[in-house]
Order: structure tokens, then C-alpha cells, then sequence
């Protein structure tokens, strides 16, 4: 019997799908062919935003494409993401967002009807989160050069603390906490763009973060980082955060909220939770003993009402993510390596 | 979450692993039929709660896995026609063929969509009246039925720009392939649940009795598993080769008749060749004589795969048991999933990708 496996390797020469999703294979891309090009003190921090001394000011600087599809899903728009989305990765600073910018991609024959109605969820969202759209740009791709309508907002906003929040600064001891149950808006959007239809709805939990986050800062927690979960899901921000900062992390399964809708509907496709794509939560690296302070001061937020303590920063030397499940025994997290396939049976 | 936190709670999972470290006098090797078992027992840690005397192997039971090379080259060639529309589910996208992948097709232009139901093939292909929709049939006998009625309703409906390309296996023969094996460490078998589901379990009997080795039909979750060796081990102990079922909640000694009535009209049984392990007699399912006009390898011309075996990943021995992933000099260095050698780290049921997301590793970290 032949036990060799017929397997020659293949060479990954254009881009694919998965180097879009947040995981691996996005990582080597931008280590392979981005990064080596732009190199400086800002890229090699593994932020998602840059904080720049302008003057006397410390100003938060970021962009982001929302390319989604559907345009509108249960629970949000793609309007309501492209500010939300550039609003929390400002806020993930500990920034207050101020001004964003919008550029517009639109696919001919893209009728204005949707675009009005993304607009106005635009001016909605700004209006939510107090930030203002101050300048942008709009181009028109031939039809099927587009998926409908691609959005780019870029943003900027100000530093009024002098905590310094970011990867490096966590620290052994420290507790993470989860700004809320995970999973859904992946869900959500793979239900409506499939048209599966769950017993149970599924919507998106797309939501601005810098309320909750100025709160946190404004009881005095002395906060150490922070980071939304987006693409790759709570798993691939916590191993990012681990690499990023040189700690090791331990999560306790059962601490982590997931409703039993997105359990369901993760169960029936095979996918896991911890990978499912999030548009409105975090989790923030706080000293253990003001745990309780910053839990109190999210409950205190209905957009963060279910913040739970998942787990905490360990006295270990590996940068690595161990997850303890609800059997008590143990294994590592790793990244999403690319995107995300529901499995066979 | 109801129908699945009962199987996976932690006060039971104890119990049921002292009952067997109690009953255990000496080594055992039980192998894990199905790639899904696979997965759960790596990523509950289940080996944890079990004596160093029980040695679970893992199976052939992957889809993804043992579908041929050579199979995912017509797919490849399929998909790669511009009149073609290929429906595939997710995991077979990143397979590595002969030369390229599904998604480098995809990349490349080829229009290939995800599905999740055979049926929302047949939607396709009424949407798209100008294209050929041929949809990629791999599984074992727990996805044949959906196939089998997909194809029933495209000639229900006159869909004549349908067809299948199918790649379908068979667990028993698989089975009696590892028994009859003379390298085998394999001394008792947990059936795939839900295989039994649809073809029962009396014909294990004849496997059972010829290569004297116990068969327990056992479910997915922790505690099914954690029963499944129990009952195993059980019969080992005693000397007993029976046929157990601990599925019973799922599994009828009968399977169920609706489907396997629908497989005899739509399928008949043929050779199939194995990824990594070869061809094995009257292991697979082709189109019967009735429905051959929705075979897709009849519909297209297609060139005889150039496939060329090179050695370095070990997944025929990995997949009958006589080796670990981790014995594997590949195993998390140049092979990972986002850049699989071999099938088995492609799929999430396949063993080299389960221990690889699942396992405590220190070499897999240092690269």
C-alpha cells in the first residue's frame, strides 16, 4: 500500500480571498511585500492606528475600506460601519475621534436611492459618535468592477490623557476583559449574504466603541491596551496582542459570551466563534485590581453591558494564547490561517 | 446551549474517564473512524482525561483527505472553463491539486461558488440557464443522500446545463482495508455516528467477526466519544469483538431506509482510489446507469491528470494509523493550513490541521 502523500507544494503568486481575512495569510502579506517598503517607527508597532506628537498635541491617525456585501444586513449598513469602523480604531488609542473622511467608490449603475440611504446612515453615525466628515472623494468603476459601492474613511483624533495605551504596555497580571458576546456580525452577514435562514435571528453587532472607552479612562482606569475584534475574530486579536507584546494569555472558554444564536448557527456550518468576524466589541488589558472598576464603569454602558473577565496575562516567558475549556483541560490558540470555509459535514 | 451542553459537561466527562482508567489492565489502540471525532477529541483535550494505557488513532474519515489528486484536477480543469460555473463546499477550495488549488482558480477568473446545501446548486444552475453548473460530490455516506436528491430534482426539473462531479467513499471497506493491513495497530473501532445514521450498522458484523476487533457506532460530542472508548474498552478487556451502538439517540440498527433507498436509485458502487492510501475495491459511489447523463466526467473532455506523487508528506500512514502528525518532519514547519502540503492540514476534520490548531506545540511556535 502507498503511504506517500501525493502533495506537491504550490506557490501562492496573486492574491486570494484569504489574504483579506485578518488571519496568516494577511500577516506574511504584510510582512512579505508592505511593510519592507514603508518601514518605520510607526508600521512596526502592529497598531491599527498611528499616534503622532503634531505640536503640543497627540494626534490618533487611521484609515479603513469597508467592502462589504451585503451593503445592508441585519443589524447595520455599510454606511454605519465605515464611521463606526475608523471611529474604533481611533478610540482603540484612547483617542476622541474628531473628523473622518469619506471616499466614495461607486459601481455604474449603483442607483441613488442606495447611495442616499447609505448616506444618511453615514450622517447618522457621525452624529452618534460626534464626529464630523469633513472632506473626501468620489470615483466611478465600469459596472462589474465593483461589488455596488466601496467605502474608504480615514480619521483622525486627540490624545487628553497621558496614559499610553498600546500592545507593549500590557503586562503580567493584568486582566482582559470582553466588551460583550462574540461572533455575531460574521454570522449575520454570512446568514444574510447565503440566505440561510436561522430559527433564531441573527443580527450584527455593529456599534461605536468610543463612548464606553472614554467612560473606562474617565473612572480612572489606568488602562493598559486595547483592541477591537474584527476580522479573525477574539482568537486572532488575542494572538496578535500576545506576539505583539511578548506575554502569555490565559482565557477561560466559559467566560467568553457567545448567544445561542450564533452558537447555533457556528455549530450547524462548523465554524468556531472565536474566528467569526465582530464590528462592535473589545476587550481591554486593565491591572487586575481595577478589574472590578472598569467592569462597573461598562456596565454602566448599554453597548457594553456584558463586559466579562475572560481571563488574564500570565507570568509566562511564551507569547502565546492558551485557552482552558469547559472541561478544564487546555489548548493554544492560533490565527485564522485564511478564510474563514465552513467545513463538509 | 440545549442538545449539546449535556454532552459536554465536565462532572460526566470525569466519571465516564475513571470508569475507564478502573476497567483498563493494559495498552489499547482504538481508532477514531471519522475526521469529525477527530476534531472534537483534540480540541476538548480529551486524551487529557484518558490513562496513558489508551492510545487513540486517527482515521480515514476526512472527505476533504481522501479525495483523490486525480479527482481534484478534473475539478480543477472544470472550474477553469468559462462556460462553467463548479459548487463546491468551502473545505475542498484549498486542496492542493497537481499544480494549483480551487482558490487560485477563483483568483484567476474561474467562477466558483461556496455552498451550503447541494440543493442551492440547482438554484445556480436555473439562474445561470447559459452556464454549465456542475457541482463537486465528495463525501462519504452521510452527505450521498443530499446529492442523491439534488440529482433526483434536477431531472425532476429538466435541468439539463447540471451535473456532478462525484467523489464519494465508503467507510466499511476503508475499515476492512486497516484490518486486513498487516502493519495494523488497530484493536477496536469507533464507528462515524453519523454514517451509521444513514446505512445502520448490521453489516459491520461480517468485519467485526472475520478480523475479531470490537465496532462501537459512537456520536461526536466529549461524553459520546468518552463512552464510545468506554464500551470499547470494555469489550477488550473481556475479549469480546460485538457491535455496540452508543449513538442510539441518532443510529438505527436499519440506518434509514428514505435515504439508503434514494443511494440504490441514483448511485452504484465502484473501486475508489484513496488520497494517500490508493484504491480499494468497491469503496466509492458513481452515478448509476439511469442518472449517467449528469455524470460530469462523461460531460467534459477531460485530460488525463498528470499527477506526480512526490513523498515528504506522510498521510497514507497518518490516516491508517501507523503514524502521528507529529511524526511528520513537515508537520507545522513548511506544512501548515494556510499553507498545506498534504490534505490532512487542509480541513478542519483532518488530523494534521486538528493537532496543529488544537495541540500544545513547541516546534510549530518557533517558526
Amino acid at each position: 500500500m502507498n503511504t506517500d502523500c501525493p502533495m506537491p507544494v504550490t506557490q501562492d503568486e496573486a492574491i486570494r480571498l484569504g489574504h483579506g481575512s485578518g488571519g496568516v495569510m494577511m500577516q506574511h502579506l504584510l510582512r512579505d511585500v508592505v511593510f519592507p517598503h514603508i518601514a518605520n517607527q510607526w508600521t512596526s508597532q502592529g497598531h491599527d492606528s498611528a499616534t503622532l506628537a503634531i505640536g503640543n498635541s497627540k494626534v490618533v491617525f487611521t484609515t479603513d475600506s469597508f467592502v462589504v456585501s451585503p451593503l445592508f444586513f441585519p443589524g447595520g449598513d455599510i454606511g454605519e460601519l465605515a464611521v463606526y469602523g475608523t471611529v474604533n480604531d481611533l478610540a482603540m488609542s484612547g483617542a476622541r475621534p474628531l473628523y473622518l473622511s469619506c471616499s466614495l467608490i461607486l459601481e455604474e449603475g449603483l442607483s441613488l436611492s442606495v447611495l442616499e440611504r447609505v448616506m444618511q446612515s453615514m450622517a447618522r453615525a457621525a452624529a452618534v459618535t460626534g464626529v464630523q466628515l469633513v472632506t473626501g472623494d468620489t470615483k466611478v468603476v465600469e459596472r462589474g468592477k465593483g461589488d455596488g459601492l466601496f467605502i474608504n474613511t480615514s480619521g483622525i483624533g486627540l490624545i487628553e490623557h497621558s496614559l499610553e495605551i498600546a500592545p507593549q504596555r500590557i503586562d503580567s497580571g493584568d486582566s482582559i476583559i470582553l466588551s460583550g458576546d462574540v461572533g455575531r456580525h460574521g454570522m449575520a452577514i454570512m446568514a444574510s449574504r447565503e440566505g440561510l435562514e436561522f430559527e433564531m435571528p441573527l443580527a450584527s453587532d455593529c456599534a461605536p466603541l468610543q463612548s464606553p472607552v472614554l467612560e473606562l479612562l474617565a473612572a480612572g482606569v489606568e488602562v493598559h491596551c486595547l483592541r477591537d475584534l474584527t476580522r479573525g475574530g477574539l482568537a486572532t486579536a488575542l494572538v496578535e496582542l500576545a506576539e505583539s507584546s511578548g506575554r502569555e494569555l490565559a482565557v477561560q472558554e466559559a467566560a467568553v459570551p457567545v448567544t445561542e444564536s450564533v452558537q447555533g448557527a457556528c455549530e450547524l456550518l462548523g465554524l468556531d466563534p472565536f474566528y467569526v468576524a465582530n464590528e462592535g466589541r473589545f476587550v481591554a488589558f486593565v491591572p487586575r485590581e481595577q478589574a472590578a472598576l472598569a467592569l462597573a464603569a461598562l456596565a454602566k454602558n448599554p453597548l457594553t453591558r456584558g463586559s466579562a473577565v475572560i481571563g488574564n496575562v500570565t507570568e509566562g516567558t511564551h507569547a502565546q494564547v492558551i485557552l482552558q475549556n469547559s472541561l478544564g483541560s487546555e489548548r493554544l490558540l492560533d490565527r485564522l490561517p485564511g478564510e474563514m470555509l465552513p467545513r463538509i459535514c | 446551549m440545549k442538545y449539546l451542553d449535556e454532552y459536554r459537561q465536565r462532572a460526566s466527562i470525569e466519571q465516564l474517564a475513571a470508569e475507564i482508567t478502573r476497567i483498563t489492565s493494559k495498552p489499547w489502540r482504538i481508532m477514531e473512524v471519522c475526521g469529525g471525532q477527530t476534531h472534537a477529541i483534540v480540541k476538548f483535550g480529551l486524551q487529557q482525561f484518558l490513562p496513558d494505557d489508551i492510545e487513540l488513532i486517527h482515521g480515514p474519515g476526512c472527505p476533504v483527505c481522501v479525495t483523490s489528486l486525480e479527482m481534484i484536477d478534473r475539478a480543477i480543469a472544470i472550474a477553469s472553463r468559462p462556460d462553467v460555473i463548479l459548487c463546491s463546499f468551502g473545505d475542498m477550495l484549498r486542496v492542493p491539486g497537481t499544480e494549483r488549488d480551487l482558490l487560485s482558480v477563483k483568483a484567476a477568473g474561474g467562477d466558483i461558488r461556496t455552498l451550503y446545501s447541494p440543493l442551492h446548486a440547482l438554484t445556480v444552475a436555473e439562474q445561470n440557464p447559459d452556464r454549465q453548473i456542475v457541482l463537486f460530490a465528495i463525501g462519504f455516506e452521510t452527505t450521498a443522500p443530499a446529492h442523491a436528491l439534488t440529482v433526483r430534482l434536477a431531472r425532476e426539473r429538466g435541468l439539463e446545463n447540471f451535473s456532478l462531479l462525484v467523489s464519494h467513499f465508503l467507510v466499511p471497506p476503508a475499515i476492512e482495508t486497516i484490518c486486513a493491513s498487516g502493519a495494523s495497530r488497530v484493536q477496536g473501532f469507533l464507528a462515524a455516528g453519523h454514517v451509521c445514521t444513514i446505512t445502520g450498522y448490521k453489516h459491520y458484523q461480517p468485519l467485526a467477526d472475520h478480523y475479531r476487533v470490537p465496532i462501537v457506532v459512537t456520536g461526536f460530542e466529549p461524553l459520546d466519544i468518552l463512552e464510545g472508548i468506554l464500551m470499547c474498552v470494555r469489550q477488550l478487556e473481556q475479549g469480546c469483538h460485538r457491535i455496540e451502538n452508543q449513538y442510539s439517540r441518532a443510529v438505527a440498527p436499519d440506518g434509514n431506509h428514505t435515504a439508503r433507498a434514494m443511494l440504490e436509485e441514483v448511485f452504484t458502487i465502484s473501486d475508489q482510489q484513496w488520497r494517500g492510501v490508493g484504491q480499494i475495491a468497491n469503496s466509492g459511489l458513481e452515478l448509476s446507469a439511469a442518472y449517467a447523463d449528469f455524470d460530469a466526467q462523461k460531460r467534459f473532455s477531460l485530460p488525463a491528470s498528470a499527477h506526480q506523487d512526490t513523498s515528504g508528506c506522510i498521510s497514507g500512514a497518518i490516516m491508517q494509523g501507523l503514524q502521528k502528525p507529529a511524526d511528520c518532519p513537515h508537520f507545522g514547519d513548511r506544512c501548515r493550513p494556510e499553507h498545506p502540503l498534504g490534505a490532512p492540514m487542509v480541513s478542519s476534520e483532518g488530523a494534521c490541521a486538528a493537532y496543529f490548531r488544537y495541540c500544545a506545540r513547541s516546534t510549530a511556535n518557533e517558526h
